[in-house]
């Protein structure tokens, strides 16, 4: 036991000694939470739109000002000439032109559909999307505000609609608890996956393995810091979450932190087998990246696993980060219980289990 | 002459790294098919529940509606529990309930409601599916004035067109920005790496007092990587335009000339990193958290910068790649557009500018 602990002092001051490798496992996941949790939405605001009004009359400038009255438009120019529509959207001066033709009024007047024309700029097919979901929103108001002032019939079922979890639709609550696993991932990793590597290209590992140590110890060495260091980064985080970004922990902190344990096992695991499986540092290094980008790519972190070709829906069940990121949207948002959550566990504890397995055996086998 | 051995000699030392091949060759290929085929926004058969209490002709009507878009799995199911357990263990991402009295109430003047519950935890995905269902709906009312009797009230229609990416298309709008992300990844994560390790190793200072000069050094280090990088576009943009079918729409000496500015900006931050860390893992950590990370978030390739924080706005224009990715976006969907090309690609040549002369400068003065 106190061997063990001498091994586990000796890690943490390798990770500790130097200031500059202080800083980079604190300092920069806090910045880039903070940073990446303002910028990382999926919510648009103030889309800037051109005005082309064709109609003198007073309905076209009612529907417009419906439109430049809302919060999620902003008007930056009028158009006279249908000439000038296309330099204003391809310079992205502009992402969405209204236009109202001249006849407007008169098929107002005599009750047949008037047309209201939207041009979208579609170089980001997302913010087209939902711009263009706000746009059929305010006319949806619109057309409702014109049957009532006139007299028109009213629709004979209304659809009403009602979000659970998230009632404002934040795109940051659905963001924000992902980036804990993101970050919780990305210093883990490169904590682990250095650590053997290093020892290895400073021929300090061959002597570590000469000593009593079992192989089992070196392991569990070389993971309990990687251990700490997660569990601190991720309470950290969590925190910042919860008291700076205003996301509700709705669901049970053991629960969470039950799913935070199983999923450094895993990243644990995966880091150690990179580290054992590279001689120098610089493949440990650019080994966890190639590790880390699919697994952020491939976990729904930005766009969901079910959008994905069933292949490769099948390939993220091999992907730890894919199980942590519905523990933590399911424990801060749906208040899910442990017994909902157990299939996402026992992956976690499978995966890491097996690498830190793998990881043992390479520490003999891998010498030259 | 000299400078002809030192290249020789880089191009040696990535082709015998297999970890180094793979970030410039194997990663950017995955990338690229994940993002191509793998990762997209758009929704496609979601499941939905529908509870009817007291199924009636009309009831089924509406269901049929539901069951005919394609962009929806309707799934029957039992009462309000059965439902939202369904909604917790997310094999539903919306409730569509229709109450008891929904066939009385739809012949009388106050109309019927249609009960819509959304998982709101994805805000996107949730606002994406009530987009869908809304369109149902709006079918239905279309359809059910025929049955129920009530004349359409629908006094604006809307026509929507999108330009550049007709289709709305995410993978349009992703797989040009995968370049940005490919192109830093070997301009500046890998040669901050190969940097660090030279003067880890002390090979630097050997280098140092050699007859070789320091600019012969530095674009020693320059002409692979940049010969690399543009390998890497070679293989980007065939795959982009014959694998995916993304359009490319502007000229490709615009393309190489934009890239080629890009290219240097990386190579200088990555060189510029290594110079002042000169430890591989901190380099490794300031390359990724600087170079990469931002590429990914900050650049506008998959979030939108519009949508942004005023702060987090200001932020991206300190982030090369964000002019990238405007100009790739503009260069492939739109075309030469030299309102949005002119600025970006002077923005790019600022900042190349900055970074080599920054290492420059600061190599100088190592050698005293």
């Amino acid at each position: 036991m106190a061997r063990l602990l001498a091994l586990i002092v000796k890690e943490f001051q390798v990770l500790l000694k130097d200031p500059r490798s202080r800083f980079v496992i604190i300092g920069p996941p806090l910045i880039q939470l903070i940073v990446f949790g303002y910028a990382a939405t999926y919510d648009v605001t103030e889309v800037p739109i051109g005005v082309y009004n064709e109609s003198p009359g007073e309905a076209s400038r009612d529907l417009i000002a419906h439109f430049t009255g809302s919060p999620n438009f902003q008007q930056v120019a009028t158009i006279a000439q249908a000439g000038e529509i296309g330099p204003l959207l391809e310079g992205q001066v502009a992402l969405l032109v209204l236009h109202v033709g001249p006849r407007f009024e008169r098929s107002l007047s005599q009750g047949t559909p008037a047309r209201l024309q939207v041009i979208l700029d579609g170089r980001n097919s997302n913010t087209a999307l939902i711009t263009l979901g706000y746009a059929q929103t305010i006319l949806k108001k619109f057309n409702a505000q014109w049957a009532r002032q006139h007299g028109l019939p009213e629709p004979p079922a209304r659809l009403e609609v009602r979000s659970w979890f998230n009632p404002n639709l934040q795109s940051r609550w659905f963001i924000v608890p992902g980036i804990v696993g993101l970050l919780t991932l990305v210093v883990t990793m490169l904590v682990t996956a250095l650590s053997v590597a290093r020892e290895r290209e400073q021929g300090t590992f061959d002597q570590l393995l000469v000593t009593p140590y079992h192989p089992w110890e070196i392991l569990i060495g070389k993971a309990i810091p990687g251990f700490i260091i997660g569990t601190l980064e991720a309470t950290l985080i969590i925190l910042a979450t919860v008291y700076w970004f205003q996301v509700p922990l709705q669901g049970n902190v053991a629960t969470l932190y039950l799913g935070v344990l199983l999923f450094l096992l895993s990243a644990i695991g995966v880091g150690l087998m990179i580290s054992s499986l590279s001689l120098t540092q610089q493949q440990g290094l650019l080994g966890a990246f190639l590790f880390l980008v699919p697994a952020i790519i491939l976990s729904g972190f930005s766009t969901p696993i079910a959008n994905m070709p069933p292949l490769i829906q099948k390939l993220t069940l091999l992907n730890p980060m894919r199980y942590f990121i519905v523990i933590l949207r399911s424990v801060f948002l749906q208040d899910a219980p442990f017994a909902l959550l157990v299939n996402q566990m026992w992956p976690l504890a499978g995966i890491g289990l097996v690498t830190l397995a793998l990881a043992a055996w390479l520490f003999r086998q891998r010498m030259y | 002459m000299r400078l002809r051995g030192l290249v020789r000699k880089e191009f040696l030392q990535v082709l015998r790294d297999p970890s180094a091949l793979a970030i410039a060759l194997v990663l950017p290929v995955v990338l690229l098919l994940l993002f191509g085929y793998g990762v997209s926004l758009d929704s496609q058969h979601v499941p939905i529940a529908l509870v009817v209490d007291h199924p009636t002709s009309d009831t089924m009507r509406l269901c049929a509606e539901f069951a005919y878009s394609p962009y929806l799995a309707p799934i029957t199911m039992h009462g309000l529990p059965e439902a939202r357990q369904a909604i917790m263990e997310r094999r539903v991402d919306a409730i569509v309930h229709l109450r008891e009295d929904f066939s009385e109430k739809l012949r009388r003047p106050e109309g019927a409601s249609i009960q819509l519950i959304v998982n709101g935890v994805d805000a996107n995905s949730a606002r994406i599916v009530t987009g869908y269902i809304e369109s149902a709906y709006g079918k239905w009312l279309e359809h059910s004035s025929s049955h129920v009797g009530a004349a359409p009230s629908i006094a604006v229609v809307m026509q929507s067109r999108v330009w550049f990416n007709s289709n709305v298309l995410s993978r349009n709008f992703l797989v040009p920005g995968v370049i940005a992300v490919v192109m830093t990844l070997i301009g500046a994560l890998l040669t901050a790496l190969l940097m660090a390790r030279e003067w880890e190793r002390g090979t630097m200072e050997g280098l140092l007092v050699t007859p070789v000069s320091m600019n012969e050094i530095l674009l020693g280090k320059i002409i692979p990587y940049f010969l690399l990088g543009m390998g890497g576009l070679a293989i980007s943009v065939s795959m982009s335009v014959w694998l995916f079918g993304v359009p490319l729409r502007g000229s490709l000496m615009v393309l190489v000339l934009a890239s080629t500015l890009f290219l240097l900006t990386a190579l200088g931050m990555g060189l510029l990193i290594s110079t002042l860390a000169r430890v591989q893992f901190v380099a490794g950590q300031v390359a990724i958290i600087t170079t990469f990370l931002p590429a990914f978030i900050l650049s506008g390739f998959i979030f939108d910068i519009g949508s942004m924080p005023r702060p987090i706005q200001w932020l991206t224009h300190i982030i090369p790649a964000r002019y990238y990715v405007s100009l790739l976006k503009t260069n492939f969907l739109a075309g030469d557009v030299w309102s949005v090309i002119l600025p970006n690609a002077l923005a790019l040549a600022v900042m190349a500018a900055f970074f080599l002369g920054m290492t420059r400068w600061l190599s100088r003065k190592q050698l005293d």
